[in-house]
């Protein structure tokens, strides 16, 4: 059972409570792209055993998106943090590596 | 001109704790940025009730104001008034980019009452009930088993629930179940009235 603190209203939701948005922090591959970058921006997902970012959204509750940071063996929640960012901000990789010394990043990798 | 009736015209059941649909409800519901003075204004005047703070509701009389999300507010008032408070809302917010409705009709309220409300809540909701977590004056959206709830406490042994009027049925049948006769588990055994019952 997962649950998530909601970032934007406060509440500690149920995983019940949520509607998961798959994985975070995507760039966008549109028109104009290669097709292997399109190909890729649709389909190609990390699943990785261990850290990972999520989008999920406070369906039930006050309907808001919002970004986590958990480990999927695990279920340790490192954070949940604002939607409007396009990578995690530096507190939330900060929590992170003070559980998972080495862990980086990939964009710092 | 048709006779407005409720969901379920005031259905009841009485076992652990008592159900009933509420009737016809006047509901608004407003949407913009809550700290924008126009749409402070136009909420207070509208329900009566005071601003209230994130996960909170304030009663006035008749009326009264939940905190929906942080942009998102819903307005109570007496069914006969909805059409003509969501008219002076919108003079009220003029330019201001902000949306009032009347969704009066698109909604059901019930109400669960006794010692053992908050126990028939806690088996339907994903929401710490104990008296210690949650008390009058907070309000939570959730979900009662597979349908969107908006729930509060008008006192201690009450709740005010809204949910959606095309599962009013749904919702009251959940209610009955969870307040079966029988059906009590006690889990806030500190309050006498919620292991009664049976
Ligand atoms: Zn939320």
């Amino acid at each position: 059972m997962l649950i998530l603190h909601c970032p934007n209203c406060g509440v500690d939701a149920d995983e019940t409570e949520l509607a998961p948005g798959g994985q975070a922090h995507l760039k966008r591959f549109g028109p104009g792209s290669s097709d292997e970058d399109f190909h890729d921006y649709l389909f190609a997902r990390e699943n990785p055993r261990g850290v990972h970012f999520e989008r999920w959204r406070h369906a039930h509750g006050c309907g808001k998106w919002f970004h986590a940071a958990r480990d999927t063996a695990t279920l340790e929640v490192f954070a949940t943090y604002s939607a409007q960012t396009t990578e995690p901000p530096q507190a939330v990789l900060d929590a992170i590596a003070a559980r998972r010394p080495g862990w980086t990043w990939r964009h710092e990798s | 001109m048709s006779e407005p009736v409720s969901a379920l015209k005031g259905a009841s059941f009485d076992g652990l704790a008592h159900v009933e649909e509420c009737g016809l409800q006047g509901m608004i519901t407003l949407r913009g940025a809550l700290s924008a003075r126009a749409v402070q204004k136009a909420a207070t005047v509208a329900s009566g009730a005071s601003l209230p703070d994130a996960n909170r509701a304030n009663m006035a009389g008749e009326g009264g104001l939940c905190w929906m999300s942080p942009d998102e507010l819903l307005i109570l008032c007496p069914y006969p008034r909805a059409a003509e408070t969501v008219e002076t809302m919108r003079k009220t917010l003029g330019k201001t980019h902000a949306l009032a409705v009347n969704v009066s009709d698109a909604r059901a309220m019930f109400r669960v009452s006794g010692g053992a409300a908050r126990e028939v809540l806690a088996k339907l909701c994903p929401v710490d009930l104990s008296p210690a977590a949650f008390g009058p004056g907070q309000f939570r959206r959730t979900r009662m088993a597979q349908i969107a709830a908006a729930i509060w406490m008008e006192d201690d042994e009450s709740f005010g629930i809204v949910c959606f009027r095309s599962v009013a049925e749904y919702a009251f049948n959940l209610l009955k179940a969870a307040a079966q006769p029988g059906s009590a588990v006690g889990v806030f055994a500190a309050r006498p009235g919620a292991i009664s019952g049976d």
